[in-house]
C-alpha cells in the first residue's frame, strides 16, 4: 500500500461503488444464464428499473403480520450495509477494520438473515415457515465454513483484521489454504446469495423454493430494500473470494482497484455458469454441499497449522 | 462489608415477616408485602454493595472464630465474588416484584412459606459467594440446595414436578459429596502441614500440584459442574427449571446455576499450579456442554424446557471461555487469558440478565394462556406487546445477534481464541481451534432455536388459550422492561463493563491484566461503533421507508398462500416441523420416540402423531446406573435388621478396626 494522497478515501469509493453498482450483479447472472439458454436477456440496468418501480410503489400488508414483518427488510438490509463498511477492496482497506472484525462480519449478516426469517415467520404462512426452516437449518451449518475458512487465511497470515489478511501477498506462500479457503467461501456464497445448487431464485414452485419464498409478502418499499439487500450480499461476501483470488499489485491501486472490480464481475459470471451447468440440490442433500463447504475450510485450518 | 451485613440482616427479617401471617397478608404497594419491601431494599443494597465493591477493586475480609472443627465465620468480598453477587441480588430483587404479581390473581396460604424459602435462597447464594471458609461454604451451599427444592416443589400436586425435585435434591447431594472429597485433599495437604481451619486464606497454595491437585481439579469439575448443570451433570436440571414457578425459574438459571462457576473458579485461585491438561478439560467440558444443551434445546417444545437445555449450553459456552482463560495462562499469552475470563465474566452476567429475561417472559406467556407447549401457541405479539417485544430482545441477546449483550461477550471469547490462533503456538493454537469451532457450530444453533421459541409469538394463535392471552400486569412488565434494557445498554457499551471487570480478572489470570484490558477495550470501541453505525443504518432506512410510503395508500390484505385465501391456524408451520431439517440431521444424538405418521389410506381419518425427546444421559447412563444402586441397596438389606444392640457392635467393631489401623499401618 503507497503512501499516495488517494488512498485515504480509496475505502468510501469502495462504498461508493458497490452502493452503485451492486445490482449489476444479479443482472450479470442472469445474462450469462441467457446466454447459455440461447436468449438474448433482459437488459443489464433491469434491476435498476425493479428497484426504481418498486420504491415508487404503495405496500399491502397480511393481515397476520405485525411491526416485525415491517422491520425485516429495514433491518435486513442495514446490517448488509453495515457489512460492507467491513469488507476490503481491490487492496485498500475496509471502512473499519480492527482485530476480529470478521466474527463482527459473521454476526452482522446473521442479524440479516434473522430479520428475513423472523418476518417470514410472522406471516403465519406454512410456505413462508417451509422457507424460514430451510434457511435457519441450511444457515446453521452454513456458519462454520464462514468463520472456520476466515480464520484458516487469517492464520496463515499470523492474525490480524479481514483488511490486512484478505489479501494473496499475505498468503502466497500458502497457495494450498488459499485455494481450499476459496472453495469454502464459494459454497458460501451460492448458499447466502441463495443461487443453485442451494436454492434456484428462478423456479416458479413455492414449494422448492428457501430464500423465494420468504419474502413472498413483501411489496413496494420493502421489497426494494430486499431486492437491494440481495444484491449487496452478492457484492459483500464476493469482495471476500476476490480479495484471496485476485492479485492486488501494490504499485498501481487504480490497476489492482480495476482487477478487483472484474473479478467480481467474474465471480457474478463463474455463478452464472454453475447455475446454468447444474441443477437444483435435493433438499435433502443441501446439507452435504454445505458440510463440504465446512470441511474445506477445516482441511485448510489443518493445513496451516503445520 | 456493611452492605452486606445489612443486606443479609434484612433478608433474614423477610424470611421470617414472610410466615407471620398479620404481616403477609399487608400489602403495602400493588401486591407487595413488608416482608417483600425488606427483602427488595435487601437486594439494592447488597447489589450496590457488590457494585461498589467491584468499582473500587476492594478485598475486604471479616472472620469470627467458630466452634465447629474447621469452621469459622469468614467472610469476603473481593471482585470475583462481587462479579457473582451481582446477578444473584439483582435478578433476585428483579424477581421479588414479578413474582408477587405472578402469583396475585392465584393467592394462597402456601406462597408465604414459599416466599420466606425464597428469601432464603437469595440468602444462601449470597452466602456462598461471601464464604470465605470450606465449611461455611458447605453448609451456605446445602442450604441453597435445601431452599431450591422447597421452591422447586412447590406445585406439588403435580406428579411430574415432585419427580423433578427429589432429581433435583439428589443430584444436589451427589454433587456436594464431591465438594467433600475436594475440600478435604484441600485441607489435608501433605502430612502434618495440615490447614488448622478451612479458612480459604489457609488453603489457598496448600496443594502443592501433583496428584492431589489433579484430584481437586476433577472433584471440583464434578461437583461444581453439577451444580452448574454441566454435561453429564446436567439430569436434573431439564426438569427442576420448568417444574419451580417460572421467577423461580429465572432465579435458578441466572443467578443459582452461576454459583457453580463461582465454586469452581475460586477454587481454582486455590491452587498454585493447575495440573497442565485443566484448560484442556475445561474447555472439552465447555464444548461437551454447550453442544449437546443446544442440541436438546433446539428439540423442545415445552418453552421452558428449551430455555433450560438451552441454560446448559451458555454455561458450557461460560466453562469454555474459562478454559481459554486457563490456557491463556498456562502458555503465558496474558492476552488471551486476559481476554477468555473477561468474556467468560461477562458472559456470566449477561446470561443471568438475557435468561432471567427469557424465563419472566416464558412466565408471563404461562400466565396469561396457561401453555408452555410452543406448537400450540402463536400470534401472541399482537396480544401482548410488550412480553412479546421484550422476548425477542431477549431471544436475539441470547443469540449473538449485534447490537445486544450476547454479542459483546460472544464477540470477546471469540477474540480470545483468535488471539491464540493468530499466535505462534501451536498445540495452543489447536485448543483455540476447537473453541472457534464449537462456538460456531453453537451460534447457529442458538440462532434456529431461538426462532423456534420465537414461533409462540408470530403468525396466528394455534390454540384457544392462546387466542384469548391477555398481557401481564404493570409490575411484570417493569422488571422485564428493565432487564431488556439492560442488554442493550450493555450491547451498545461493552468496553465500561470489560473495565469493571478488570480486577476479577486479574485475579484469575494471577497476572496484572491492564494493558490487555485497554486493548480489549479498544476493539469492543470498534465494535460499539459497528454497532451505532448499524442502528443509524436501521433508524435512517425505517425513516426513508416512512417517507416513501407516506400519502401512498398502505393497505392490509390476506398472506399469500398459493392464492389459498383460506388459511386455518392448524396450518401454520409448527416449530416441530421448522425444526425438521436440524433435528433430522441429528436424530441419531437426540433420539427422538415417534408415534403415529403417514396416514395409511388416501382418505382422511383421524390421526395422531406424537414425537418425544427423551433425555440422553438420563435414559441410558442415570436410569441404568441408579437401578444398579438399587440392587446393592436390596442385597445388603440382611445388615438392616433394625436391632439396635447390634448396631451398636457394629460401631464398635468398626472404631476398634480403625484403631488396629491407625496404629498398625498408618503410625
Amino acid at each position: 500500500m503507497t503512501a499516495m494522497p488517494f488512498t485515504s478515501f480509496m475505502p468510501f469509493l469502495h462504498v461508493a461503488t458497490a452502493l452503485v453498482l451492486a445490482p449489476l450483479l444479479p443482472s450479470i447472472i442472469t445474462r450469462v444464464k441467457a446466454i447459455f439458454a440461447g436468449r438474448r436477456g433482459a437488459p443489464l440496468l433491469q434491476p435498476y428499473y425493479d428497484i426504481a418501480k418498486l420504491l415508487r410503489k404503495s405496500a399491502v400488508y397480511g393481515d397476520t403480520t405485525t411491526w416485525l414483518f415491517r422491520m425485516g427488510p429495514t433491518v435486513g438490509l442495514a446490517a448488509v450495509l453495515t457489512a460492507l463498511l467491513l469488507v476490503p477492496f481491490g487492496g485498500s482497506p475496509a471502512v473499519l477494520a480492527f482485530r476480529g472484525d470478521i466474527i463482527v462480519f459473521a454476526y452482522v449478516l446473521a442479524l440479516a438473515r434473522a430479520a428475513t426469517i423472523v418476518a417470514a415467520l410472522d406471516t403465519g404462512s406454512s410456505f413462508e415457515g417451509m422457507g424460514a426452516s430451510r434457511e435457519s437449518a441450511f444457515s446453521a451449518i452454513m456458519e462454520p465454513a464462514l468463520i472456520l475458512g476466515l480464520v484458516a487465511v487469517m492464520r496463515k497470515a499470523g492474525g490480524g483484521s479481514l483488511s490486512t489478511f484478505l489479501h494473496p501477498h499475505r498468503v502466497e506462500t500458502a497457495a494450498a489454504t488459499t485455494t481450499l479457503v476459496i472453495g469454502a467461501l464459494f459454497v458460501v456464497y451460492l448458499a447466502e446469495n441463495a443461487r443453485i445448487p442451494v436454492d434456484d431464485p428462478a423456479t416458479h414452485l413455492e414449494l422448492t423454493m428457501v430464500h423465494e419464498v420468504m419474502v413472498l409478502d413483501h411489496s413496494g418499499p420493502d421489497l426494494a430494500f430486499i431486492h437491494y439487500a440481495a444484491a449487496l450480499k452478492l457484492w459483500v461476501l464476493g469482495a471476500l473470494i476476490v480479495g484471496l483470488a485476485v492479485p492486488q499489485p501494490a504499485a498501481s491501486p487504480w490497476a489492482a482497484y480495476a482487477l478487483a472490480l472484474a473479478g467480481i464481475a467474474g465471480v457474478a459470471a463463474v455463478t452464472g455458469i454453475v447455475e446454468s451447468t447444474m441443477a437444483r440440490l435435493r433438499m435433502a442433500a443441501v446439507p452435504s454441499l454445505l458440510f463440504a463447504g465446512s470441511a474445506l475450510a477445516g482441511v485448510a485450518l489443518i493445513l496451516g497449522l503445520r | 462489608m456493611a452492605a452486606m451485613a445489612l443486606a443479609g440482616s434484612l433478608l433474614i427479617l423477610a424470611a421470617v415477616l414472610a410466615v407471620v401471617r398479620p404481616v403477609a397478608r399487608l400489602r403495602l404497594a400493588g401486591s407487595l408485602d413488608p416482608a417483600a419491601m425488606m427483602a427488595i431494599a435487601a437486594c439494592a443494597v447488597g447489589s450496590a454493595g457488590a457494585a461498589y465493591a467491584l468499582a473500587t477493586g476492594a478485598d475486604e475480609a471479616w472472620r469470627v472464630a467458630w466452634a465447629i472443627p474447621g469452621g469459622a465465620l469468614a467472610l469476603h468480598v473481593d471482585p470475583l465474588a462481587a462479579v457473582f453477587l451481582l446477578p444473584v441480588l439483582v435478578l433476585g430483587g428483579l424477581a421479588i416484584p414479578y413474582g408477587h404479581e405472578y402469583w396475585a390473581g392465584t393467592a394462597s396460604e402456601d406462597r408465604h412459606e414459599a416466599w420466606a424459602w425464597f428469601y432464603l435462597f437469595l440468602l444462601s447464594m449470597a452466602l456462598v459467594i461471601l464464604a470465605a471458609n470450606a465449611v461455611l461454604f458447605l453448609i451456605a451451599w446445602e442450604s441453597m440446595s435445601v431452599a431450591a427444592f422447597f421452591l422447586v416443589n412447590h406445585e406439588d400436586h403435580d406428579p411430574t414436578v415432585r419427580q423433578a425435585a427429589w432429581t433435583f435434591l439428589i443430584a444436589a447431594h451427589l454433587g456436594t459429596a464431591f465438594l467433600l472429597a475436594m475440600f478435604t485433599i484441600l485441607g489435608g495437604g501433605a502430612p502434618g502441614t495440615g490447614a488448622e481451619t478451612l479458612d480459604f486464606a489457609q488453603l489457598r497454595g496448600a496443594t502443592a500440584g501433583g496428584p492431589a491437585a489433579a484430584a481437586v481439579v476433577l472433584l471440583a469439575l464434578a461437583g461444581f459442574g453439577t451444580k452448574a448443570g454441566l454435561v453429564p451433570g446436567h439430569v436434573w436440571l431439564p426438569a427442576a427449571h420448568p417444574a419451580a414457578p417460572s421467577h423461580v425459574s429465572a432465579v435458578l438459571s441466572g443467578a443459582m446455576l452461576k454459583t457453580g462457576i463461582y465454586g469452581l473458579l475460586r477454587v481454582l485461585t486455590l491452587l498454585p499450579v493447575l495440573p497442565s491438561w485443566t484448560g484442556w478439560l475445561l474447555i472439552s467440558s465447555g464444548l461437551l456442554s454447550g453442544l449437546f444443551g443446544i442440541v436438546f434445546a433446539i428439540a423442545q417444545r415445552d418453552l421452558k424446557r428449551l430455555l433450560a437445555d438451552s441454560s446448559i449450553e451458555n454455561l458450557g459456552v461460560i466453562v469454555l471461555g474459562v478454559g481459554i482463560g486457563v490456557v491463556g495462562v498456562q502458555h503465558d499469552a496474558p492476552m488471551v487469558a486476559a481476554l477468555g475470563f473477561s468474556g467468560a465474566l461477562l458472559h456470566v452476567l449477561n446470561h443471568a440478565l438475557f435468561k432471567g429475561l427469557l424465563f419472566l417472559g416464558a412466565g408471563s406467556v404461562l400466565h396469561a394462556t396457561g401453555e408452555r407447549n410452543l406448537d400450540v401457541l402463536g400470534g401472541l405479539l399482537k396480544r401482548m406487546p410488550w412480553t412479546g417485544g421484550l422476548f425477542l430482545i431477549g431471544a436475539a441477546a441470547i443469540a449473538a445477534l449485534p447490537p445486544l449483550n450476547g454479542f459483546a461477550s460472544e464477540f470477546l471469547l471469540y477474540s480470545a481464541a483468535l488471539e491464540g490462533v493468530g499466535g505462534g503456538d501451536r498445540r495452543m493454537a489447536v485448543a483455540m481451534l476447537a473453541a472457534i469451532l464449537g462456538l460456531a457450530l453453537i451460534g447457529g444453533l442458538v440462532a434456529a432455536t431461538y426462532l423456534r421459541a420465537a414461533l409462540a409469538f408470530t403468525g396466528e394463535p394455534r390454540s384457544e388459550a392462546a387466542a384469548h392471552a391477555h398481557e401481564s400486569g404493570p409490575a411484570m412488565r417493569t422488571v422485564m422492561l428493565i432487564l431488556a434494557a439492560a442488554c442493550v445498554v450493555i450491547g451498545l457499551v461493552p468496553m465500561l463493563m470489560i473495565r469493571a471487570l478488570e480486577p476479577a480478572v486479574a485475579q484469575l489470570a494471577r497476572a496484572d491484566v491492564a494493558v490487555a484490558t485497554v486493548g480489549a477495550a479498544g476493539v469492543l470501541t470498534r465494535v460499539t461503533a459497528v454497532a451505532a453505525i448499524l442502528v443509524c443504518f436501521t433508524v435512517l432506512l425505517s425513516v426513508l421507508r416512512a417517507r416513501l410510503l407516506a400519502g401512498r395508500s398502505v393497505r392490509r390484505g390476506p398472506v399469500w398462500s398459493t392464492a389459498y385465501l383460506a388459511p386455518a391456524p392448524s396450518m401454520q408451520y409448527s416449530g416441530a416441523s421448522f425444526v425438521q431439517p436440524l433435528t433430522g440431521l441429528l436424530s441419531r444424538v437426540l433420539g427422538q420416540q415417534r408415534e403415529g405418521g403417514v396416514p395409511p389410506a388416501y382418505f382422511p381419518s383421524a390421526q395422531r402423531f406424537a414425537i418425544e425427546t427423551p433425555g440422553l444421559f438420563r435414559e441410558y447412563v442415570f436410569v441404568p446406573a441408579f437401578r444398579g444402586v438399587r440392587w446393592i441397596a436390596l442385597n445388603l438389606r440382611w445388615m438392616q435388621h433394625g436391632r439396635i444392640q447390634l448396631y451398636l457392635v457394629n460401631i464398635a467393631a468398626t472404631l476398634l478396626l480403625l484403631l488396629v489401623w491407625k496404629l498398625g499401618f498408618h503410625g
